[in-house]
């Protein structure tokens, strides 16, 4: 029974996430900045998103953050980040990065065994790399490209190739260990609520740093992503033609 | 006198005049440090001091500011980096907006980003081996910051300057695949489509004005 609702879900969220992604597509998608086609359309997303997160995420996050020992808030990251090394591991496999994977997979290992199902991330100590690998990379490895920029409700940037594998990476990650369905709703909550306690800081140096925080947000994000999938690897950039005074 | 002893004298104070000369024309070359031995001394350095020094650590920003003006800004060719996130617009732009336009720049990016350094504590770097021939002008020196969790990679490009400094000076910063040149560049750009580079020079001026009350 619980079993075919989780599936229900898994479902119901897969079919949002298509059904938006091809409504961006049909609808406004001619901007002035050949960069950023959908531009209009994610600059009103992010200022819905922005509105929720000053609502209801950032003042929950800040709560959560100032009742919560630094201890547990570690544990709950570390327990986070250790079932993310096993999609990291299937990620891995897929892009054929052997290092990667055997990395992964033993960081999880260790993690589950010793650190107390991953409450203490011994593998970290260890010196375990960590490589975080979703199937939005896995997909630009193979050569898809990441088309234009998209901005998710609630979810924040992306791009179309990654907003589509956030269809598969939401069952393929944490989900899919847990089939009772509230224990699973209050583990994305805490996660959610994790994650954005972790980017407290982060947002705050956004709100310093930026001179337009859609643009600023919009271009470190495809820069990250492009590094990301390249690992680094990529052409060096940054290069700046010496004419330029 | 002896003239033989007077010979020798003179002939010892000759040779030491030599060799002293031979030191006094060796440190300039000597100073021209390999660009990646530069930065791995330089970014040790840096966390060094922050990690003993108490009131950077507790956020204290005027101590953070003169950290960065004595041991960072030397090794940076600012204008340069103002310069190309400004665009064709710079060239347009009068001595004094030139010299503004760095000052804000570099007031903002310090003010933004001494939050990091000052949360600097077990982190160690490590350079990995430079991809560049010898006889290249610019060079990209890889390093990562290894601490809890993901390094975090951070890569520097840094132009030839016989004769200055050390040698090398940095005119961009990459952090975690995003360039700052590139990111400021597309900013600033929008900036100045709008408003001109007076309207930057004012944004600039504004946002440094906010940040500081924030504190």
């Amino acid at each position: 029974m619980n079993t075919h609702l989780g599936a229900q879900w898994r479902r119901l969220g897969r079919g949002l996430v298509l059904m938006l992604t091809l409504a961006v597509l049909a609808g406004c998608a001619t901007g002035p900045n050949p960069r950023d086609p959908y531009e209009s359309y994610n600059r009103r997303m992010t200022g819905f998103n922005d509105d929720v997160d000053a609502m209801l995420l950032k003042p929950a996050a800040t709560a959560y953050k100032e009742v919560t020992p630094a201890v547990v808030r570690t544990g709950i990251s570390n327990f986070f980040g250790n079932l993310e090394d096993v999609w990291s591991f299937a990620n891995s496999v897929l892009q054929l990065r052997p290092q990667a994977a055997v990395e992964s997979a033993l960081r999880f290992g260790v993690n589950t065994v010793f650190g107390l199902y991953g409450l203490l991330d011994i593998a970290s100590e260890m010196g375990i790399e960590k490589h975080k690998e979703d199937f939005g990379q896995t997909l630009g490895r193979w050569g898809v490209p990441s088309g234009p920029y998209v901005v998710l409700p609630i979810l924040g940037p992306s791009t179309v190739r990654d907003s589509l594998a956030l269809a598969v990476d939401t069952p393929g990650g944490l989900a899919a260990g847990v089939e009772h369905v509230p224990t699973r709703n209050s583990l994305q909550a805490l996660r959610l609520l994790e994650t954005r306690a972790s980017l407290l800081r982060a947002s705050r140096v956004l709100d310093e740093a930026a001179l337009d925080k859609y643009s600023f947000t919009r271009d470190v994000y495809l820069q990250r992503r492009r590094s990301q999938i390249s690992d680094g690897q990529g052409d060096e950039g940054g290069a700046i033609e010496p004419s330029e005074p | 006198m002896n003239r033989r002893a007077w010979a020798a004298g003179w002939a010892r104070w000759v040779s030491v005049l030599a060799l002293s000369s031979v030191a006094w024309v060796a440190p300039a070359q000597a100073e021209d440090e390999a660009p990646d031995a530069f930065i791995k001394r330089l970014a040790t350095e840096t966390l060094d001091v922050i990690r003993d020094d108490k009131a950077i650590a507790a956020g204290d920003m005027a101590k953070i500011v003169a950290l960065v003006d004595t041991r960072i800004m030397p090794n940076v060719n600012f204008q340069r980096m103002t310069a190309a996130a400004v665009g064709p617009a710079w060239r347009q732009a009068t001595p004094e907006q030139q010299k503004r336009l760095q000052d804000e720049f570099k007031t903002l990016l310090v003010r933004t980003y001494s939050g990091a350094l000052a949360q600097v504590s077990d982190q160690t770097i490590t350079v990995k081996p430079l991809r560049a021939a010898p006889t290249d002008t610019e060079v990209v020196v890889r390093t990562e910051v290894k601490g809890r969790g993901e390094p975090i990679q951070l890569d520097y490009r840094l132009e030839k300057t016989p004769g200055q400094g050390v040698g090398w000076k940095i005119y961009n910063l990459n952090v975690l695949g995003v360039w700052l040149v590139e990111t400021y560049r597309s900013q600033f750009a929008q900036e100045i489509n709008a408003k001109g580079v007076d309207g930057l020079i004012a944004s600039l001026a504004e946002r440094n004005r906010s940040n500081a009350k924030k504190g």
